[in-house]
């Protein structure tokens, strides 16, 4: 098989120029100077002598490495600020590598944005040669499929008109027909697929295998995991401009769940009882995600039930705790649960299990809070935000996605009970 | 496309310079043409006058120059219509300081595309400057129908203008490059850009005739590069006594060479990190 790309060593710098307070500044220098501002106040002088300019550097990316075999299609995941961006724009030759090498066999298209260069002023028609020609279409190519494009985008009758007059789906609509209609050897595309309404992003999906089915290479940058693994062989996992897995799409696509940067996330376990949070009454010692076979997750599918068990030792006698769970769905509140028994507890080590039922929560990413508080009186004795995470992976083949094949918006899932009838009928014209 | 039985190797790294940069600009030219027609396309879009502005702005501008320099400054035109004086130096002048104008703000409006695909960027600069041509164009027509109403029939002089055009083209390119470039890290240069062309409208013969200027001076004036390109369009409308002294008009010449060749490094030199700082 003949490499269609080989990066080696790629790194990027960008220097971050800041003018601003060094965040170092102590105390007195803030005291002092602000008497010397105070000071100066009267004499009108400009300038603040202790905010200073300075560069930090940053590397968007660090020591890439991967080969892209002709003919394959490679998701490349990550959390925003990982790289996936940067590697693009060199990989487009928008920007240069700081170091290393990459070395491309074929014509390269990349696709950052739909509907570069795009005017407003200008009509559809006008604007597919200027789109073409911007993508690196030749005039000839866009004539010989121009009607395809048009009736891809169906804005047959809007043909003549400025493109400031279109609806947004229109112009949506415009501006992928004309990018689907590359034909280069590579096609590198960041996350443009989900626009239009969802008839549209099916039928974009639809082209994009298509597309890729050719046997052309595909980059395809995105944060929908479900597109990644329906669109995708291999996958490209970044974190903080390194890879972090590369691979099989499937398997690096759970990876992704578990690549939360901040170190938490299927367990918490406080091995000292001093540091763990809590009062005199009680004290939190753990918590972890579980399936119903008691093993430790730290994502399910849509169909599976999650368990959220905490571990707490409580030290004095007297008062009725309750364990409640806070669950945020990507920084949104979604739901607070205790259980319905309350009873005096004595001291021990106590374990509470919460379960969230299967098909309850959509796709995404969740943070669980843990809580024990006493009523009558009122005592929150710890209140752990943000101690537990997890993600809900989406199944494609649900049947009430009915073939859709994109993201459902929503917190919750579930489903439901759909009745349907034929009330009447209507006698052919 | 898909012809090649091999495909080409490209390679990217840090300070490479591209091999095939002149064959991709060609490459691309297509691009270049569309980049031109649509910024044409869009300059007198919701216009209520539309192209009838490319008249009316250097007549007017005419009569003004005509009034001050002719009628009131009394300043000498060897006989010739002050006002047929006036417009052939303004015509390049226009040409030269709109083309500049835009050209040094033409990768700051066009940031969306420098930084979504690859091409090569003197594509943006250079089609940038064609599109004032059309103003051109219109004010060219007019200045050979005022040729014929003042009494001045054009002559096989006027096939020299192409010549001077091209002159006017690679001044406010080569100087546009420079702007262009620089002012994607400075801004600047948007400021800078036009107090030198209301500067440069007074300090070249734009409303006067070069006669003016003492002889010992011209040469040192012919620094302005669009010295020569005014002295050459004021030859091919107005005749033999206006004839740009030759030493003068090679070293406008060679000046913009100068400027287009050095505009062309810089820009190069400094392309590469423009979809950084932009």
């Amino acid at each position: 098989m003949n490499q269609a790309i080989s990066v080696s060593g790629l790194s990027k710098r960008y220097r971050l120029h800041h003018v601003s307070r060094p965040s170092y500044q102590s105390l007195r220098e803030v005291v002092s100077e602000s008497m010397r501002n105070l000071v100066r106040r009267g004499f009108q002088t400009t300038g603040n002598q202790a905010s200073r300019e300075y560069d930090e550097e940053f590397w968007a990316l660090k020591d890439v490495g991967f080969q892209v075999d002709a003919g394959d299609r490679v998701g490349i995941i990550g959390r925003n600020g990982a790289g996936k961006s940067t590697l693009l724009k060199i990989l487009s030759r928008i920007t240069e590598p700081t170091e290393g090498r990459v070395e491309i066999r074929g014509r390269v298209s990349s696709l950052l944005e739909v509907g570069t260069g795009f005017h407003p002023e200008l009509t559809g028609r006008e604007n597919i040669f200027l789109n073409g020609t911007v993508l690196g279409m030749s005039s000839r190519e866009i004539r010989r499929k121009f009607d395809e494009i048009v009736a891809f985008a169906e804005i047959e009758r809007f043909l003549d008109t400025p493109v400031k007059r279109y609806s947004s789906g229109m112009y949506v609509r415009l501006a992928f027909a004309v990018a689907a209609h590359l034909e280069p050897d590579i096609l590198v595309i960041d996350e443009v697929l989900a626009v239009g309404d969802a008839q549209f992003q099916k039928k974009c999906l639809g082209k994009m295998k298509e597309v890729t089915g050719e046997g052309r290479t595909v980059l395809f940058v995105s944060h929908n995991m479900t597109t990644v693994t329906s669109l995708c062989n291999r996958c490209v996992l970044l974190e903080r401009g390194r890879i972090k897995a590369i691979g099989n799409a499937a398997e690096v696509t759970k990876l992704y769940f578990g690549s939360d940067a901040e170190g938490r996330g299927s367990e918490i376990r406080f091995e000292s009882l001093d540091k763990s949070p809590g009062d005199s009454f009680a004290r939190l010692r753990g918590a972890r995600l579980v399936d119903p076979g008691g093993r430790t997750i730290d994502f399910i599918r849509l169909d599976q039930p999650i368990g959220v068990e905490m571990t707490y030792e409580v030290l004095r006698p007297g008062l009725r705790q309750i364990p409640n769970f806070h669950v945020f769905a990507q920084g949104q509140y979604a739901f607070v649960s205790s259980p319905a028994t309350n009873d005096e507890k004595y001291p021990g080590l106590y374990r509470s299990t919460m379960w969230i039922p299967a098909r309850l929560l959509n796709e995404g990413l969740y943070s669980i809070g843990l809580a024990l508080t006493s009523v009558n009186p009122v005592v929150v004795h710890f209140n752990y935000q943000d101690a537990l995470y997890f993600s809900v992976l989406d199944d494609l083949h649900d049947p009430n996605r009915n073939d859709y094949t994109h993201g459902v918006p929503g917190v919750v899932r579930p489903r439901l009970d759909w009745s349907l009838e034929r009330i009447r009928e209507v006698a052919k014209a | 496309m898909r012809d090649a039985v091999v495909p080409p190797v490209l390679v990217l790294e840090a300070g490479r310079t591209e091999r095939h940069y002149w064959r991709d600009l060609w490459r691309y030219r297509e691009l270049l043409y569309f980049l031109a027609r649509r910024d044409i396309a869009v300059r007198y879009k919701q216009t209520f006058f539309g192209i009838a502005w490319a008249v009316v702005r250097p007549l007017a501008t005419m009569l003004v120059f005509t009034l001050v320099f002719g009628r009131i400054a009394k300043l000498p035109s060897d006989g010739v219509p002050y006002s047929l004086l006036v417009f052939s130096g303004m015509l390049p002048w226009f040409f030269f300081a709109s083309a500049l104008g835009d050209t040094s703000g033409s990768l700051v409006a066009n940031s969306n595309l420098l930084s979504k695909v690859y091409f090569p960027r003197l594509i943006v600069p250079i089609s940038t400057v064609v599109v004032p041509l059309v103003d051109l164009a219109v004010g060219l027509v007019l200045l050979v129908a005022m040729m014929v109403v003042l009494g001045y029939p054009p002559s096989f002089r006027l096939l020299a203008l192409p010549g001077f055009i091209l002159l006017a083209f690679g001044a406010a390119l080569g100087l546009g490059l420079w702007f262009a470039a620089m002012n994607v890290k400075y801004r600047d240069f948007q400021f800078v850009v036009p107090f030198i062309l209301m500067f440069g409208l007074y300090a070249s013969p734009v409303g006067f005739s070069t006669k003016v200027i003492p002889s010992q001076w011209r040469l040192l004036y012919s620094l302005n590069p669009m010295v020569g390109v005014i002295e050459g369009f004021r030859w091919a409308v107005l005749g033999k006594s206006f004839a740009p002294p030759a030493e003068g008009l090679l070293l406008s010449a060679a000046l913009i060479v100068l400027l287009l060749a050095t505009g062309v490094w810089f820009f190069r030199r400094t392309e590469r990190s423009f979809a950084d700082v932009i």
